[in-house]
């Protein structure tokens, strides 16, 4: 038996003891501070973490956090800048949040959760390499497919409205499949519109595709 | 060696021979821009998208793609034509079908689907620009030549 052996259920027991402590100290009612006080004290930090909180999550909804790591950078912002959603007439463009994570506070927060998965791969280099990115490029925009199917296109239609579109300002080919698909309610934006703003998968599987 | 002098005298003639033509004034793609300049690219024009169809100049040739295909991603991974033209993509889409002649592969069999030699759409079938054309072309297509009349054909 080595001597670490010995010391380690010792240890285990301060920390119990020092847990216990603390738990008794915030139990026990406030000798010192007045009530005014630890209420004004507790608003004040609350806005602090608050504050806090959302400006460190908006910090994670810039392209230039999605685009520091090289994982997007160097494939899918590459493949982005080539699109009309990055290179158009207008120069009004998307930025990686605005199709990739919902606007609404509530699903943002999921999707947020969700993305630790994220950070795993990050951690693991699950895509660190082009070959890699490209292996598992199938998996990922099928995800991404999923999600803009269940919640009818929603990132798309925070900019292009179905109410707002002239389909006689359209190319013939574009407004006569966006009346008998789009206006009907048949099909949601990302039935037809894969792979607008990066390249493609494998689609030998996906339904419509050859 | 006598034949070294033939062969020698053949190129004297024949850089005369180009010297004379490069002397004549003809119309080039390049214009009026000497050659080791570059000069001023044209002017780049948006892809023809009326989605009407064209009619060909000649029976043979590669139907012409009358909308605009910007975007379109032709890999290995993906064929975006094939998504409306494919057999089985057309009641939806209401495009043409890809010729019959497109399943057929370099043996002469008949395939199940697109062979691969024809996989590749614009290799041959290409948008279509509203261009004047940069050198004079006096094409005249079978139906003219016949005296058939087409809308092609010069009046």
């Amino acid at each position: 038996m080595t001597k670490s052996d010995v010391s380690q259920p010792s240890l285990w027991r301060r920390a119990l003891s020092f847990a216990r402590e603390i738990w008794d100290v915030l139990t026990r009612p406030s000798a010192v501070f007045s009530l005014g006080f630890l209420v004004l004290a507790g608003f004040v930090a609350g806005i602090i973490f608050w504050g806090g909180f959302n400006t460190a999550l908006e910090l994670t909804n810039t392209e230039t956090f999605c685009t520091s790591c090289h994982e997007m950078s160097s494939n899918v912002f590459e493949e982005l800048k080539t699109t009309i959603h990055y290179n158009n007439r207008s120069g009004v463009r998307a930025h990686c949040p605005d199709c990739h994570v919902p606007h609404e506070w509530t699903n943002k927060i999921a999707r947020k959760m969700q993305a630790s998965k994220e950070v795993w791969g990050k951690i693991f280099g699950t895509i660190n390499t082009r070959d890699k990115f490209l292996d598992h490029r199938l998996v990922l925009a099928e995800h991404e497919w999923a999600r803009m199917k269940a919640n009818d296109s929603l990132e798309c239609r925070n900019c292009h409205s179905a109410q707002s579109m002239d389909v006689t300002r359209q190319s013939p080919r574009a407004g006569e499949a966006h009346q008998r698909f789009l206006f009907t309610g048949q099909k949601t934006c990302i039935d037809c519109h894969k792979g607008i703003a990066h390249q493609l998968p494998d689609m030998r599987n996906v339904p419509g595709w050859q | 060696m006598a034949q070294n002098l033939r062969l020698l005298a053949a190129g004297a003639i024949l850089a005369g021979l180009s010297t004379v033509v490069m002397g004549q004034t003809f119309s080039a793609l390049r214009g009026s821009t000497p050659l080791d300049q570059e000069g001023p690219p044209p002017a780049m024009t948006p892809e023809q998208n009326t989605s009407e169809r064209e009619p060909r100049n000649y029976p043979e040739q590669p139907p012409v793609i009358p909308h605009s295909t910007e975007g379109y991603e032709v890999s290995i991974r993906a064929n975006k034509c094939l998504s409306c033209h494919a057999r089985t993509r057309t009641r939806e889409s209401q495009a043409p079908m890809i010729s019959i002649t497109h399943f057929i592969d370099r043996e002469g069999q008949f395939l199940a689907s697109i062979s691969p030699r024809r996989y590749f759409c614009t290799e041959c079938h290409v948008p279509q620009h509203d261009v004047r054309a940069p050198v004079k072309n006096d094409f005249v297509d079978i139906d003219a030549l016949l005296g058939r009349g087409s809308p092609r054909a010069p009046r």
